[in-house]
């Protein structure tokens, strides 16, 4: 009979704190520093379950490289991955401002997630396809992609790539490796699996990343790209870039009562992976370690980036809305920037000095390139793409009704 | 020349592709080894390796969303949704990804892409393996949409859709994948075989996207038709007894909209008939497109016959189907009014 059962109540997952509470990452379980080996890349999957529940981790307290991931990185490359971090940071800084200022409508920042995209991007070969979302634009930093085109296109100016087409940030660069960026979430995640699948289809060698947030996980084209990446054994690596947050959604909304984001690559088969997003020489490491395994034909690799998104969602959102406001500065894996800049202290390859004066150095020539970008012009101010354009590259060709429709709008 | 069904001919094209040019793969659920639930595919994996042509899981949006990225990446994805009724899943990767990124990356990246898939009804499909969805694919800026009516169209407008650089929505009527049918189901089955338009040229003998064909020419009326209402179509101005001049469009976007307004300029009176539901289908935009280029030509108003603003039923199949009673009704009010 149904009394015999107690009403049934809805499961709706909190965040551990919110607006006035305090902080507290105390049940966040971060191993420590050099603790998880480093399997050989044709590791059977199976063999390595344990690794998506833990954290690879190089960077210890005291911001010495420990461990079998450790090593991999002159300090010249650390020196060039810290000045890549430091300019998208100072990018982001003022393409805030700029938005603040109404020169553009939109912008979204990467505060926090700084080695996440910048120390992938290192660990790719020239021809490998990332499949992006919006928010790694460290790729493009990282691979020398012109900060006066990124403007450009943030502007929609005259000399924006896109002609004016597209929401700021929506990058896109074949040339560069970075796939045009669109705004419907996860979609871009199974079209990496594609494009891998083709490479290999071509008997070629490149490989194709494939990167989402971890609210997007819970789109269904990531489970599509995950059956896709398995079934075909396609040469990709899959980065969950798992920032705690998804505008005001907190992760445990996404992850459905699983341990972590990387366990869901062992449903799949896929060899799958937790790192410290905030921890450069790890992100790298790890990033080099699965590239190598898809370029192998080894098949796919899971990412899970652990790290914290310290800033807004956008220049819509005001996250002390729904979150505690110091809960950035509590992020038990800290800052990415100080890390590195630490580690590269410690290792006596870099000075307070030589950083500030490196800070000077890329604020001088990011308000340099602004000014470059401004004085094309700014949106609805200055010299912007002709609404000519707009009718263009629907179709390779242009069909009749469009013609007539661009004449009926007088261009 | 050979004889061939509509299948056959659609395996054909694939066939005459895959064969100039190695970038053209095909895949779908139930497409590799079997060779398609409708045998459009039938052989191609032993003839070009699984790596040609191949199965793939049961998830419509990771096909599309795949051969997106594999049309990015430079190969030409031939791929087939089992049913167009099954397109759903998938519609976000072609509304929003292959519809937009040739615009979205000014021309950086492009996806010549084809995506097949069986349409229409008249064989007690049901809800599920009946629908004519062609209209939520025709408001979608960037894509092309085709649905042939014949083998020879079906092997030609295949052959230009995989060389097309643009995402084609490839629309195959089901019910004209063995013969033509004009809507008489108390009459014996027709075949393609021993039918003129049964013959279909060997080799690369593409015909253009974006050009319609008048079947019948008429003077009193013009109907525009295209899929199984082409011969519905014909079927009815021959019992209405009505000179009417039937058109199949062949392609729906781009639109021949030279044929068409030539034709309703000659005779005054257009009919417009589609299997699908009749509220914001392609019809609509027909009869705004005619309404606007033929004003003062037309002596009556324009008529749509189409399928009920219902789910496609199962038992009442031929009370819904737009049969050849209903449009030669159409045809014979047209002319009175």
């Amino acid at each position: 009979m149904t009394q015999d059962y107690e009403p049934l109540s809805l499961n709706v997952p909190e965040p551990g704190c919110r607006p006035g509470d305090t902080p507290d990452f105390s049940d966040f379980e971060i191993p420590r520093a050099g603790a998880v080996p480093r399997p050989p890349i044709d590791v059977d999957p199976d063999k390595i379950r344990d690794m998506a529940f833990s954290i690879v981790r190089v960077l210890n307290k005291e911001g010495a490289a420990v461990g079998e991931w450790a090593g991999a990185l002159s300090a010249d490359e650390l020196r060039k991955g810290l000045r890549h971090m430091m300019t998208l940071r100072s990018f982001d800084a003022r393409m805030l401002t700029a938005q603040r200022q109404g020169k553009t409508s939109f912008y979204m920042q990467h505060l926090g997630e700084e080695a996440v995209s910048c120390a992938f991007a290192r660990a790719l070969e020239p021809g490998d396809m990332n499949f992006p979302t919006y928010r790694q634009a460290g790729l493009l930093i990282a691979n020398d992609y012109p900060m006066l085109t990124m403007m450009n296109q943030i502007y929609s100016n005259a000399d924006d790539p896109l002609h004016g087409r597209q929401l700021p940030i929506m990058y896109s660069s074949k040339e560069h490796g970075f796939f045009s960026i669109s705004g419907n979430l996860g979609t871009q995640f199974v079209q990496s699996v594609g494009w891998a699948m083709a490479s290999a289809i071509s008997g070629d060698t490149k490989i194709a990343t494939a990167w989402i947030g971890d609210g997007s996980t819970a789109e269904n084209d990531f489970h599509a790209a995950m059956v896709f990446a398995s079934t075909y054994k396609a040469p990709v690596v899959m980065n969950i870039v798992n920032n705690q947050w998804a505008i005001s959604t907190f992760q445990g909304i996404a992850r459905g009562g699983v341990g972590t984001f990387a366990a869901r690559g062992h449903g799949f088969g896929i060899a799958s992976i937790r790192v410290d997003g905030n921890d450069y020489l790890a992100v790298h490491a790890v990033a080099k370690w699965a590239a190598e395994r898809a370029r192998r034909g080894l098949g796919p690799t899971l990412i899970e980036h652990v790290t914290y998104r310290a800033g807004g969602h956008s220049t819509s959102d005001d996250p002390s809305a729904y979150r505690a406001g110091d809960e950035a500065a509590a992020w038990p894996l800290g800052d990415p920037l100080e890390r590195l800049k630490t580690h590269l202290i410690t290792i006596g390859e870099w000075s307070e000095e030589r950083h500030a004066q490196a800070e000077a150095e890329i604020l001088a020539e990011v308000t340099a390139v602004q000014k470059q970008a401004e004085s094309v012009g700014t949106l609805g101010d200055g010299k912007a793409p002709s609404p000519r354009d707009m009718f263009e590259g629907v179709y390779e060709t242009m069909p009749s009704h469009l013609i007539r429709q661009r004449q009926e709008a007088g261009y | 020349m050979a004889n061939m069904t509509m299948i056959e001919a659609i395996r054909d094209a694939h066939d005459v592709a895959m064969e100039a040019d190695d970038k053209v793969v095909v895949f779908g659920e139930d497409v590799g080894f079997f060779g398609g639930v409708f045998r459009c595919t039938a052989g191609l994996q032993e003839k070009y390796g699984s790596s040609r042509c191949f199965d793939a899981p049961i998830n419509e949006s990771g096909i599309v969303g795949a051969a997106i990225g594999m049309a990015a990446y430079g190969l030409k994805p031939v791929i087939e949704i089992q049913f167009a009724d099954y397109v759903y899943p998938a519609y976000d990767q072609i509304v929003s990804e292959a519809a937009r990124l040739r615009h979205r990356s000014n021309g950086d990246f492009t996806c010549p892409l084809v995506i097949r898939m069986p349409t229409g009804g008249g064989i007690f499909g049901g809800q599920t393996h009946s629908q004519s969805p062609e209209a939520i694919f025709t408001h979608v800026s960037g894509l092309k949409v085709v649905i042939p009516s014949n083998p020879a169209d079906a092997k030609g407008l295949l052959l230009s859709s995989i060389a097309d650089p643009d995402p084609v929505i490839f629309l195959e009527p089901k019910r004209l994948y063995n013969g033509p049918f004009d809507g008489h189901h108390d009459r014996p089955l027709t075949s393609w075989k021993k039918h003129e338009l049964g013959d279909v040229p060997a080799g690369d003998n593409s015909i253009p996207l974006g050009k319609a064909h008048v079947v019948r020419e008429g003077a009193d009326v013009t109907v525009l038709a295209y899929g199984t209402m082409v011969y519905v179509a014909e079927a009815a101005a021959e019992e209405a007894g009505v000179d009417a001049e039937v058109i199949d469009l062949r392609t729906l976007l781009p639109l021949d909209l030279d044929t068409i307004t030539d034709s309703v300029k000659k005779t005054g009176r257009c009919v417009i008939v589609h299997e699908a539901t009749r509220t914001c289908g392609f019809g609509a935009e027909l009869m705004s497109l005619v309404q606007e280029s033929c004003f003062y030509h037309l002596e009556a108003p324009m008529i749509r016959v189409t399928g009920w603003d219902t789910p496609y039923p199962h038992a009442q199949e031929w009370e819904y189907f737009p049969g050849p009673a209903r449009v030669g009704a159409a045809l014979k009010k047209v002319m009175e009014d």
